[in-house]
């Protein structure tokens, strides 16, 4: 059962399986009876062409419908030929953001028991929700209510999860003010005194004698 | 032979109580004419213990190669077929051996430190009062709670259950003893540390004494974790060599803080700062130890790698507990004798990337602490458990870590004290320029860092790694072009001179030249590539440029496993590279499966860009009854065990003392001469 979802490659796009979806979103792309299209100023020869209303009103406005159509169409194609490109990414993504069930410990696409009960079932529950056309957010929801929360790899930034994300940021933040605070507070210190008979050289001499030391020690 | 071992550990109990209690005893009377006799009557007592422990491990070892399956833990762990290296890794691979190990590591380092007592005797002798403490605690463990020698009840079995399959591989034999060398040796540096501030130890001499001690427990301790890694790598067959798994996070803590402590101990040596800091970076170690050890063993978080849940948690609890109560109490009641010697002079100087880097080593240890107990922390708050995997762990840690590589390249070219713009420039000229050309190299090559996170990382990644490794050769080279100027040598000779020279500061740059290896290997993982496929004769997979293409499949049979494998021969662009042999073994004592994964680095075809093709043999079909092979493209993932290499003789670089002292006078508030270079 193991390689009835396989190869990924072979996937077929979700959308391209659904084309009366898409349809129907280009469908509300164009002009219903009541909608109002507002005409466009167009530049001809350098002035403006101000379109004569009557018949030519009703001409200008096919034609722009037309066009947002075939806009319409453009862009919806790029999305379907995206989105169908996009499965095997989604598949990867999802498949890595949650955990096999079966107590191996591993990410869903990592458990590697042939026969594994748990990650076989799960990958096909995968693919049928990306085969249906759900989004991301929809399907994770659907492995949390059949598996439960640790299904999901990763905490959610919901609710008290967000304080395993927020977390270490805050003791970095809190980190780097505190270690800046020390250094400022170690550099504001005052020199330790000095034994009678010791000088300390001005700043560019001290700075000379330090980097003649430093090529010493080099060698 | 049960009850020679059990006697032998009830005795090394008695023996290590006596050394803690008539220890303790000599060092607060000692005034006492009699002093000294006890305190010597403990430490024999404590050079006892340890060939009690010696002689308990010696016999769970023979008892296993015996077959004595009367000893519960022997036939739970071992069977009659079983290879005698695996029985004799029999000792670490249960809980009740594997805590018999470690008492063995512990006193055998005990053995070690009271042998060389002459060093500093008082020092030494709170030492190992300290450690004689832990001892008492694991001995009491292995005489109370997991006795490695209890027996079966009833009918003795006519065989074992076998070793856990995942066992079964050369580096098991390995990993284990060097993690518990690593875990185990840092009892040392903190059982110094914490009578040096019981005694109120005047001076760094602590720092001094334990150094090799620390450098030694952390080598083992990188060994250890990486072993783990390439074994996970080797023989769990998922391709990767890092699943964030309790345990792993578990091994990586105490390393991480050890990592610190080695580097923030130059701050008390040259500069005498961080005194306070440092104390508490050797106690967390210590503790992050112990707490990766009942995590391990306590069952409170689930792992592929825990031992079976058992009560000794409460153990643990209760020691990590006491012993932090101690911690805190000796460290506050000393903060007088602690304080900073001297001033910071510019933020632009080796002591403040010493502060930073010691910074983001602990925000890491937090994030992996963190993401390890949240769970926990989430069952008490939300009333259900959530998974912190690795999602969470590469999002958080992974930005850190590449601030760490940043401090990394850019720390050992400053110089203490203050470090002059033009020097600077001067230093990361090169280094900026080539480590920039990399990542422009990568883009131009296809790798588009704005189209996913993980190439965003991957490329900084490998900027940084670069940075890391120019700013490191330009140190050999400007060293060695002085003395080569100096002295006629060839510049090759000039480096090796100027490392034997000063061999912690180059040791040290050879350790960081093995990070960035390491870093390197790891930014191949986001151009992993992998296909399972059903497999007859003939059949093909491609990956990248290689194809590989089905030969056979052979069955075999030994009196331990019986064994399915597949013969693939390897063709990069049409040309035949290799035959690989991935297997399939079924375990007859324990009934389970096992794949043991064929693996090939194409170092001859790629050279620098290496990639390891990575092929399993997954097992059958259920339905079709066809083989199921999965095959894995992981770009250079060779350079993280090279790396391992280069870190380690980085390490014994430098440890190894310099040929000759380098001292320079100078004026300056330090009243004596100043050993300026030497060990930075």
């Amino acid at each position: 059962m193991k390689l009835s979802f396989l190869p990924i490659s072979a996937l077929k796009p979700i959308s391209v399986l659904k084309p009366t979806t898409a349809l129907k979103r280009l469908s509300a792309l164009k002009p219903q009876s009541g909608d109002r299209i507002q005409p466009t100023a167009q530049a001809v020869g350098g002035r403006v062409e101000r379109p004569s209303p009557g018949g030519a009103k009703e001409t200008l406005s096919r034609s722009i419908a037309i066009r947002r159509l075939l806009h319409a169409l453009i862009i919806s194609a790029a999305v379907l030929l995206l989105m169908g490109a996009d499965t095997d990414a989604r598949f990867k993504d999802l498949g890595h953001r949650m955990m096999c069930t079966c107590g191996c410990g591993q990410v869903l696409l990592e458990c590697n028991h042939v026969g594994c009960q748990s990650s076989d079932k799960m990958r096909n529950q995968l693919l049928a929700a990306l085969d249906k056309g759900d989004n991301d957010d929809l399907i994770l929801q659907g492995f949390v209510q059949d598996y439960g929360p640790t299904v999901i790899a990763a905490p959610t930034s919901t609710g008290f999860n967000k304080v395993a994300w927020i977390m270490p940021f805050v003791v970095l933040v809190l980190g780097f003010v505190l270690v800046s605070w020390i250094v400022r507070a170690w550099k504001n210190r005052p020199a330790p005194a000095l034994a009678d008979g010791i000088t300390i050289p001005p700043g560019n001499e001290l700075d000379e004698l330090r980097e003649k030391a430093r090529k010493d020690t080099e060698q | 032979m049960a009850t020679i071992g059990s006697f032998a550990l009830a005795l090394a109990l008695g023996l290590s109580a006596y050394c803690f209690a008539m220890g303790l005893l000599a060092l607060i009377f000692s005034k006492h004419p009699a002093a000294a006799a006890l305190g010597e009557t403990a430490r024999r007592a404590g050079i006892a213990a340890f060939a009690a422990v010696l002689l308990a491990s010696f016999v769970l070892v023979v008892s296993a190669f015996n077959d004595d399956f009367s000893v519960a833990y022997i036939q739970q762990h071992s069977n009659r077929d079983l290879p005698a290296a695996y029985k004799f890794a029999v000792l670490w691979s249960g809980q009740e051996g594997s805590l018999l190990f470690w008492s063995l590591l512990l006193s055998g380092y005990g053995f070690v430190l009271r042998l060389r007592y002459k060093t500093d005797q008082r020092l030494f002798a709170y030492a190992s009062m300290i450690i004689a403490s832990v001892q008492v605690f694991f001995l009491l463990i292995v005489n109370i709670a997991a006795k490695p020698f209890a027996l079966v009840p009833g009918r003795i079995p006519p065989d074992g259950n076998g070793l856990n399959p995942l066992l079964q591989y050369p580096e098991m034999v390995i990993h284990p003893p060097m993690l518990y060398l690593g875990y185990v040796g840092f009892t040392i540096p903190f059982a110094f540390a914490l009578g040096a501030l019981i005694m109120h130890y005047p001076g760094e001499k602590w720092i001094h004494i334990t150094r090799r001690w620390t450098m030694v427990t952390w080598c083992f301790l990188t060994i250890g974790v990486f072993l783990g890694a390439h074994w996970a790598y080797a023989v769990l067959g998922w391709g990767g060599y890092w699943g964030w798994d309790p345990v792993e996070n578990a091994s990586l803590m105490p390393w991480l803080t050890g990592t610190a402590f080695l580097h923030s101990v130059m701050m008390q040596e040259k500069r005498g700062m961080l005194k306070i800091w440092n104390m508490a970076l050797v106690f967390s170690t210590f503790l992050l130890s112990m707490l990766g050890t009942f995590l391990t063993r306590s069952g409170v978080i689930s792992s592929v790698h825990a031992f079976a849940q058992s009560s000794i948690g409460t153990w643990f609890i209760v020691f990590i507990a006491l012993t932090t109560a101690v911690c805190v109490f000796f460290l506050v009641k000393n903060l007088s004798n602690l304080k900073s010697e001297h001033k910071l002079e510019s933020l632009v100087s080796r002591e403040s990337s010493f502060l930073f880097n010691n910074l983001l080593l602990l925000i890491l240890c937090f994030t992996v602490l963190w993401g390890t107990f949240f769970p926990i922390l989430s069952e008490w708050v939300q009333g259900h458990k959530v998974t912190v995997g690795p999602p969470f762990f590469n999002r958080v840690a992974v930005p850190v870590a590449l601030l760490l590589m940043l401090l990394t390249a850019v720390g050992p070219l400053l110089a203490w004290r203050k470090t002059s713009i033009e020097s600077l420039k001067r230093n990361f000229l090169f280094p900026t320029i080539g480590s920039i050309a990399v990542g422009l190299m990568m883009v131009l090559f296809g790798v588009r860092p704005w189209e996913d996170p993980s190439y965003f990382y991957a490329v900084m990644a490998a900027i940084l790694s670069a940075l890391v490794i120019f700013t490191i050769i330009s140190e050999f080279v400007r060293g060695g072009r002085v003395i080569a100027g100096k002295s006629g040598m060839n510049i090759f000779a000039a480096m090796l001179h100027l490392c034997r020279r000063n061999t912690r500061r180059y040791g040290g740059y050879i350790v960081h030249f093995g990070v960035a290896l390491v870093i390197i290997g790891l930014l191949g993982a986001a151009f992993n590539k992998e296909v399972e496929k059903e497999m007859g004769f003939g059949d093909k997979i491609q990956l990248g440029p290689y194809t590989l293409v089905c030969q056979s499949y052979t069955q075999d049979d030994n009196p331990n496993y019986g064994v399915e494998s597949a013969m693939f021969n390897l063709f990069r662009n049409g040309r035949l590279v290799t035959t690989m042999y991935p297997e399939r073994r079924f375990y007859k004592a324990s009934g389970q499966p096992q794949t043991i994964p064929n693996i090939y680095p194409s170092f001859m075809q790629d050279f620098f860009l290496v990639n390891d093709v990575y092929v399993v043999y997954e097992g059958k079909n259920d339905t079709t009854g066809r083989p199921i092979i999965k095959a894995h493209l992981n770009p250079l993932v060779p350079w993280i065990w090279i790396g391992l290499v280069i870190m380690v003789f980085g390490t014994i670089v430098a440890m190894v003392p310099n040929t000759m002292p380098v001292t320079v006078t100078a004026p300056s508030p330090v009243r004596e001469i100043a050993h300026v270079g030497a060990g930075d």
